[in-house]
Order: C-alpha cells, then structure tokens, then sequence
C-alpha cells in the first residue's frame, strides 16, 4: 500500500472480499441443491402447476422444500394465497 | 497396497496436468514406484509435460480393449527412475473409457506400483468421472478465482457421491486442495482470494500453495516437470506438497511477496 492509499476512503471492500463474498453465497447454494434428490425440481414444477390449476398465483409465492433428519424426510409445500 | 491419488478440478487451465507431472515425479524421486495416467482420451497432454512425447506407441485404450499389454504401453522415464506414464489415446473419444476396463487396469498396476496417480481431463463427464471413481485421495487444484473455487467445489460433491468409496460406503476419498498461480503480492493488494478465503469456502484441508511462477512456463517448453527445477520457487513448493501427502508436516511456503523497501512502500511502486 502506498502513502498515498491512507488518504482514500476506507468504505468499499476489495475486489477479493467481493468474490469470497459471491462465492460463500453460490457455493452455499449449490451445495443445498446437491442434497436433494434428481427428481425434486420436476416435482416442484409439477406441483406448482396443479396449485395454478385451482387459484391464480405466482411461481414464487410457493416454496417446495426437502429436509431430511437422521430416519424421515419431511417434504415442506407453502403457499402464499392472494386475498 | 497401491494408492491411486486423481489429480482434478473441475475447470480447465488450472494447473492439473503440470501437477500430476509434478507430483508423480517427487513420488517416485522419495523411492515409490509411480505411474502417471493420462484420462484425457482425445486431448493427451501429460506426454508433452513429461517429455516423452515421441515415445509413445500404444496407449490407455489399447490396454483396456486388450490390444496392447500394460509393459508395451507403460513409458518409463527416462530421468526418473521408478516413473512410469500411460498416454491417453490421441484418436478415440471419452467413450472408449469404461468403467469395467479402468477398472481391470489399475488392479493390474496395483500388483506391481505404490502410487497409480491419474490427471483428470477438465469437465465433469465421463473421462473425470471414470479418473476419480477409483480414487483413495484427491488433489483439487484450485486457482484463487472465482470460477476455478466453484468448479472445484462442483467437484468436492461428485467424489463425495459418484466414486467407488462414495458408492460402497467405504471411507470417504481423502479430499487435499492444492492451491496454484498464487500470487501473493496480488492478495495483499486485496485483487486475490487468500489462501484463507479458499480454505474457508472449500473447507478441506491444504496440501499445498504453488506460487505462479514463470518456471512453470519454462518447464512445460522443455517437456521437464517443474520440480526438477530445485532452484524454483514452484519447483520447492511441489516438493513439500509432495512430503506433506507421504504425511511430514512442513510450514507453507510462498504465501507472502517479498518486502518492499522503505521507498517502494512510501510511493507504492512495483
């Protein structure tokens, strides 16, 4: 670092701390998807489409979720209703 | 028992094929009997990185389809003793490569070697697949980039899942990262990921920093794996990853750019 550098603003964080910044996001949820079994995403679209069927909602207003503990897995659907 | 270490990483252009040649060659140089595999069917390179790029008559897919032995194929180096290499097939395709004939080969290398080490071709098809499946230890080569660390960790996942150990619920592949082109004067200017940022995100444990080095350039024009350059800085730092993975515990090497004087820090020239 130069003498010159002491005088710029210590505010914006380095062109490293933004990439290990990206990474940890990406990486963290890559390695969710890893986890869950090949056929879950087709079932997710599958079940959006019959929720769609019945009531007029958006694609992000259901969440599809797999959690497995040590013996069950527990298959999570929300879905946020309109009013 | 042989130990079959996969050199991979997922991205291309990352250093593997340069540290399989390396490693290979401190292997056998400590006394074990090594043979180098080339999996990168279609796009062989180990041979030039090695130098013995006129001397290969037949090659991996011919001992697998049974057209040629293993002694007919197997290279011996000539600088090295105890080195040996198997050429990829310049001619087929990723294809020719089955899991059964990888299979039947390294059993009969393991009769006669102490480390079979395979350099993966980049990607994550067959030819990386087929070069990790059998693997009792892992070197991720990793670039401090974004790219090369989540193409790395992509990786991490596959061993974990797809290899024979992951298969048979054996114990796990030993994972060791290895992390190449460091330049240290860059990460203290805050332009590159540290070695810290990688472990952090990797979360395996470090077998290695090889610093970039112009050595490297130099050895592959020579055809002269780099860690016979005992003068070089990436040469030695080859040679403790080399220690480190027969189990000796050597302090990192190359992690800091050498200090600047009292006016190169005052006016921040190079």
């Amino acid at each position: 670092m130069s003498f010159f550098d002491y005088f710029r603003s210590k505010a914006q964080p380095t062109s490293a701390e933004l990439a290990k910044e990206r990474l940890q996001i990406i990486v963290a949820h890559e390695r969710g998807a890893r986890a869950n079994p090949d056929y879950l995403p087709q079932m997710q679209q599958e079940i959006i489409a019959v929720i769609k069927k019945y009531i007029a909602i958006d694609q992000d207003q259901v969440s599809v979720q797999l959690d497995s503990n040590d013996d069950c897995s527990v298959l999570e659907v929300n879905v946020t209703l309109p009013d | 028992m042989a130990k079959i270490i996969v050199v991979t990483s997922g991205k291309g252009g990352v250093g593997k094929t340069t540290t399989s040649a390396a490693i290979g060659t401190g292997l056998a140089l400590s006394g074990f009997k090594t043979v180098v595999i080339d999996f990168d069917v279609g796009l062989r390179n180990l041979d030039l990185i090695m130098g013995c790029e006129r001397r290969v008559v037949y090659d991996f897919v011919n001992v697998i389809k049974q057209e040629a032995t293993l002694n007919q194929a197997l290279i011996k180096d000539k600088r090295t003793d105890n080195l040996f290499i198997l050429p990829a097939s310049q001619t087929r395709d990723k294809d020719a490569l089955t899991q059964e004939g990888v299979g039947i080969v390294l059993d009969e290398l393991a009769e006669t070697f102490d480390y079979i080490i395979c350099d993966s071709p980049a990607g994550i098809e067959k030819g990386a697949q087929m070069a990790l499946y059998f693997a009792d230890v892992a070197i991720v080569t990793t670039n401090p980039e974004v790219s090369s660390v989540r193409d790395s960790d992509r990786i991490l996942g596959i061993l974990q899942s797809k290899s024979r150990r992951a298969e048979k619920a054996d114990e796990p592949v030993q994972e060791h990262l290895l992390l190449t082109r460091y330049n240290p004067a860059r990460v203290d200017a805050g332009e590159m990921l540290s070695v810290s940022d990688v472990e952090d995100i990797l979360a395996i444990p470090l077998l290695g920093v090889i610093p970039e080095s112009e050595a490297v350039l130099k050895a592959s024009n020579s055809g002269t794996p780099v860690i016979l350059d005992n003068a070089s800085d990436a040469g030695q730092a080859y040679d403790d990853a080399v220690q480190r993975l027969l189990g000796k515990e050597l302090e990192h090497r190359f992690l800091h750019a050498p200090k600047k004087g009292f006016f190169q820090r005052f006016l921040g020239g190079k």
